[in-house]
C-alpha cells in the first residue's frame, strides 16, 4: 500500500527522505530552536540532576538574607533558605507540572478533536459547545476556584504534596481545549481529502483510515500544540501561585518562589531575580523550540531545503 | 444584519444557561462558605443552623439553584454570605467594580492591538530584516515572561521613577498603589495630571503582555497577504507600494486579528488580575480573588456570568466587523 505520508523532498534526482529526517535535518539548520532545546536540555539536567549534585538542602538552615557568593551562589533568602537549591526544586516543579499538562491535555485534547470531527454528529457537538462554554470564563479564575477547595488551609494540609493536583486541575479544565478545537479542523479537512476516499474504497476501517492515514498527516499540529502547552502551563502555574491558589510548601514552583520573595526586590533583588531568568528560560527554550518545529513541518517552508 | 444579530443573541441564551450551570457547579465545587467561620470557634448547633438558613445553604442543591437563577433574571444576584463582614449587594458590587477594569482593559487593548498591528505589518513587509529579527526574539521574550513579574518589575521601576523625579523636583506623578481613594479632583489640568499618573503604569503591564501576541499574528497574515495573487495583481497594474501594502494586504490581513482580539477579552480579564492584585485597584481582578478566598458562592457566581456575557458581546462585535472586512462572509 502507497504510503499516506506525502514525500516532501520535492527535489528530481535525489534519494527521498522520510518526513522524519527531512523535519530533523530542517530542524537542526533553524539555528534558534536548535539552542532552545540545548537550553531546555540543560534545565531538565539542572531540576533533575542538580540535587544529587548540590549538598545544600530546602531547610532554612542557613544564614539569612546573604547576597550571591562562592558559598551561596544564588544567595539565601529572608528566614536563611539556600537559594540555588530552592531554585533547583522550584525548577523540577514547574517542568514536572508543565509536563504532566502537556501530556495529559494532548491526548485529551487530540482524541476528543479527532473524534468531533471526524465522526462528526453528536460528539461534535458535544466538544464544540463545552470549548465554546469554557472559553466564556477566564482559566485563571476556573482553575483557581478549584484550586481553592483541593488545597484547604487546614494545618495538616501544609505538609502534603500538590503539585500533582495543580496540573490535573490546569490539563483537565483548560489546557485541552485549544488543542481539541485545532484537531477538530485539522481532521475535519482531512477526512475529505482524496488519499481518505481513495482508503476507504480500499475497504479500509475506520481505526485504520483514523490511525494510519489521518494521524499521521496531523503530527505536525500536536507536537507544535504540544510546546505551546508546555510554555502556557508554565505561565499558567505561576500566576496562579503567585496569587496563592497554586502549588503551596513543601512543593516549590517558581511562581510560589517569586511571590514569596515579590517585596524583596529592592532590598534582596537576587531573590526575585533568579526565579524570574528560569521561568524566562523555561518560556524561552520552550518557544524556540516549537518555533523550530513549525517550520521545520511547514511542507511550503523554502529557506531550508528537504 | 438585524437578522444575524438577532438570531446571535438567541443561541448566547442556551450558551449563558450552560454557563450558569458550569459556574454554579464551580462555586458548589468551591466548598462549603460557612467552612472557615465555624472553624474559628466552637459554634452551638443553634447558631449554626440558623446561619445556614440564612445563606439558603439548608435546601438541597437543585432548589439553591433554581432560587438563584430566578433572582439572578430579576436582577436580585443576592449579597455576600461570611458572618460578621456586613453584607455586600452582589450586583452593586460588580457593577463598580467591572466599569473600573473596563476602562483598563479597553484602553490597553487599543494600545496594545495598534502597537502590535504596526509592528507586526513592517516585520511583514521587512521580512529577515533586523527590525524583524528583533522583534521576533521581543515577541519571544514576552511570551516567556509572566504578566505578574512585568507588573512588579513595572511598580519597583515606577517608584524609582517617582524617586527621580521628585528630586528634581516635579513631585510623584506615577501612582503605585490603586486610584487615590477620595477619586479624581481639582482642576482640568490636575485631573489630567492624576489619571495619567494612575493609568500608565497597568496599562503598560496589560500591553506589554498582549502587543506581541498581536504582532505575531499581523506578521503571519501579512505575509500570507504579502504573497497572495492579488496583491502581486495589484503590483503588475502599478499601483504605488504604500497603496498596495495599506489598500489590498492589510486589508484583508486584519480578519485574523480580530479574531484573537475578540477572543482574548477573557484572557484580558484573567490578565487584569494580576495587574490589579499587583497595582491595588479595585476592580474586577482583585474582586474575584477576594470571593475565591473568602469562598463567596453568589459573588463569584455573580462575577462569572458578567464574564460570560462580556465575551459572548466581544465575540459577536468581531462578528459584524468580519462582515465588514470579508465581504465573503455573509452575515445572514
Amino acid at each position: 500500500m502507497i504510503s499516506a505520508v506525502p514525500d516532501v523532498s520535492g527535489f528530481v534526482g535525489t534519494a527521498a527522505r522520510s518526513q522524519w529526517r527531512t523535519v530533523a535535518a530542517r530542524f537542526v539548520r533553524h539555528r534558534a530552536a536548535l539552542v532552545g532545546l540545548v537550553l531546555f536540555a540543560l534545565l531538565l539536567a539542572f531540576a533533575f540532576v542538580g540535587p544529587l549534585v548540590w549538598p545544600k538542602g530546602l531547610d532554612a538552615v542557613y544564614d539569612a538574607r546573604r547576597p550571591p557568593s562562592a558559598e551561596y551562589p544564588f544567595g539565601t533568602d529572608r528566614i536563611g533558605r539556600d537559594m540555588l537549591a530552592q531554585t533547583i526544586s522550584g525548577t523540577r516543579y514547574s517542568l514536572q507540572i508543565a509536563l504532566t499538562v502537556a501530556v495529559v491535555a494532548t491526548a485529551l485534547g487530540v482524541v476528543l478533536g479527532a473524534l468531533a470531527g471526524y465522526r462528526r454528529g453528536w460528539v461534535d457537538a458535544v466538544v464544540g459547545r463545552t470549548v465554546d462554554l469554557v472559553l466564556c470564563i477566564p482559566a485563571l479564575v476556573v482553575t483557581a476556584v478549584l484550586a481553592r477547595n483541593t488545597f484547604t488551609i487546614a494545618p495538616g494540609a501544609t505538609t502534603r504534596s500538590n503539585w500533582l493536583a495543580v496540573a490535573l486541575i490546569i490539563a483537565l479544565l483548560t489546557a485541552w481545549l485549544p488543542i481539541a478545537r485545532t484537531m477538530r479542523g485539522v481532521v475535519l479537512s482531512l477526512r475529505e481529502k482524496e488519499f481518505v476516499e481513495a482508503a476507504h474504497a480500499l475497504g479500509g476501517s475506520t481505526p485504520h483510515i483514523v490511525f494510519r492515514h489521518i494521524l499521521p498527516n496531523t503530527v505536525d499540529v500536536i507536537i507544535v500544540s504540544a510546546t505551546v502547552t508546555v510554555a502556557q502551563a508554565v505561565l499558567l502555574e505561576s500566576a496562579l501561585s503567585f496569587i496563592g491558589l497554586g502549588v503551596r510548601r513543601p512543593d516549590a514552583s517558581l511562581g510560589l518562589i517569586i511571590n514569596e520573595n515579590k517585596n524583596e526586590l529592592a532590598t534582596l533583588p537576587w531573590l526575585f531575580w533568579v526565579p524570574f531568568v528560569f521561568i524566562v528560560l523555561i518560556g524561552l527554550s520552550v518557544n524556540f523550540i516549537g518555533d523550530g518545529l513549525r517550520d521545520a513541518f511547514d511542507p511550503r517552508q523554502k529557506r531550508v531545503r528537504a | 444584519m438585524l437578522r444575524f444579530v438577532a438570531r446571535r443573541l438567541l443561541v448566547a441564551v442556551p450558551l449563558l444557561v450552560a454557563a450558569s450551570f458550569l459556574s454554579f457547579a464551580l462555586t458548589t465545587a468551591m466548598g462549603d462558605p460557612l467552612g472557615e467561620w465555624k472553624a474559628q470557634r466552637p459554634r452551638t448547633e443553634q447558631e449554626i443552623a440558623t446561619q445556614y438558613a440564612r445563606i439558603g445553604y439548608d435546601k438541597p442543591v437543585v432548589s439553591r439553584y433554581l432560587d438563584w437563577a430566578g433572582g439572578f433574571v430579576r436582577g436580585d444576584w443576592k449579597t455576600t454570605v461570611t458572618p460578621g463582614n456586613g453584607v455586600v449587594d452582589v450586583r452593586t458590587e460588580i457593577g463598580r467594580a467591572f466599569w473600573v477594569t473596563f476602562r483598563l482593559v479597553v484602553a490597553a487593548e487599543i494600545v496594545a492591538l495598534l502597537l502590535g498591528m504596526v509592528i507586526g505589518v513592517v516585520g511583514a513587509v521587512r521580512q529577515y530584516s533586523w527590525f524583524d529579527y528583533g522583534s521576533t526574539g521581543l515577541a519571544f521574550l514576552m511570551f516567556s515572561i509572566p504578566l505578574f513579574c512585568v507588573a512588579v518589575i513595572l511598580k519597583f521601576a515606577g517608584i524609582r521613577f517617582n524617586d527621580w523625579l521628585e528630586s528634581v523636583g516635579l513631585g510623584r506623578w506615577l501612582i503605585t498603589a490603586g486610584p487615590p481613594p477620595g477619586g479624581f479632583s481639582g482642576g482640568l489640568g490636575q485631573q489630567i495630571y492624576q489619571y495619567t499618573g494612575a493609568y500608565v503604569l497597568p496599562t503598560l503591564c496589560l500591553v506589554a503582555v498582549q502587543f506581541a501576541l498581536y504582532s505575531r499574528y499581523q506578521r503571519a497574515s501579512m505575509l500570507d497577504a504579502l504573497n497572495a495573487d492579488y496583491v502581486r495583481t495589484a503590483r503588475a497594474k502599478g499601483i504605488g507600494e504604500p497603496r498596495v501594502v495599506v489598500r489590498h494586504a492589510l486589508r484583508n490581513a486584519l480578519v485574523p486579528i480580530l479574531t484573537v482580539f475578540s477572543l482574548n477579552f477573557g484572557l484580558l480579564l484573567g490578565g487584569a488580575i494580576i495587574t490589579e492584585t499587583v497595582f491595588g485597584w479595585r476592580g474586577m481582578g482583585t474582586l474575584i480573588v477576594d470571593a475565591i478566598a473568602k469562598k463567596e458562592p453568589w459573588m463569584v457566581q455573580g462575577w462569572m456570568m458578567v464574564t460570560a456575557c462580556f465575551v459572548i458581546a466581544a465575540n459577536l462585535v468581531a462578528d459584524v466587523v468580519y462582515s465588514y472586512l470579508d465581504p465573503r462572509i455573509r452575515l445572514e
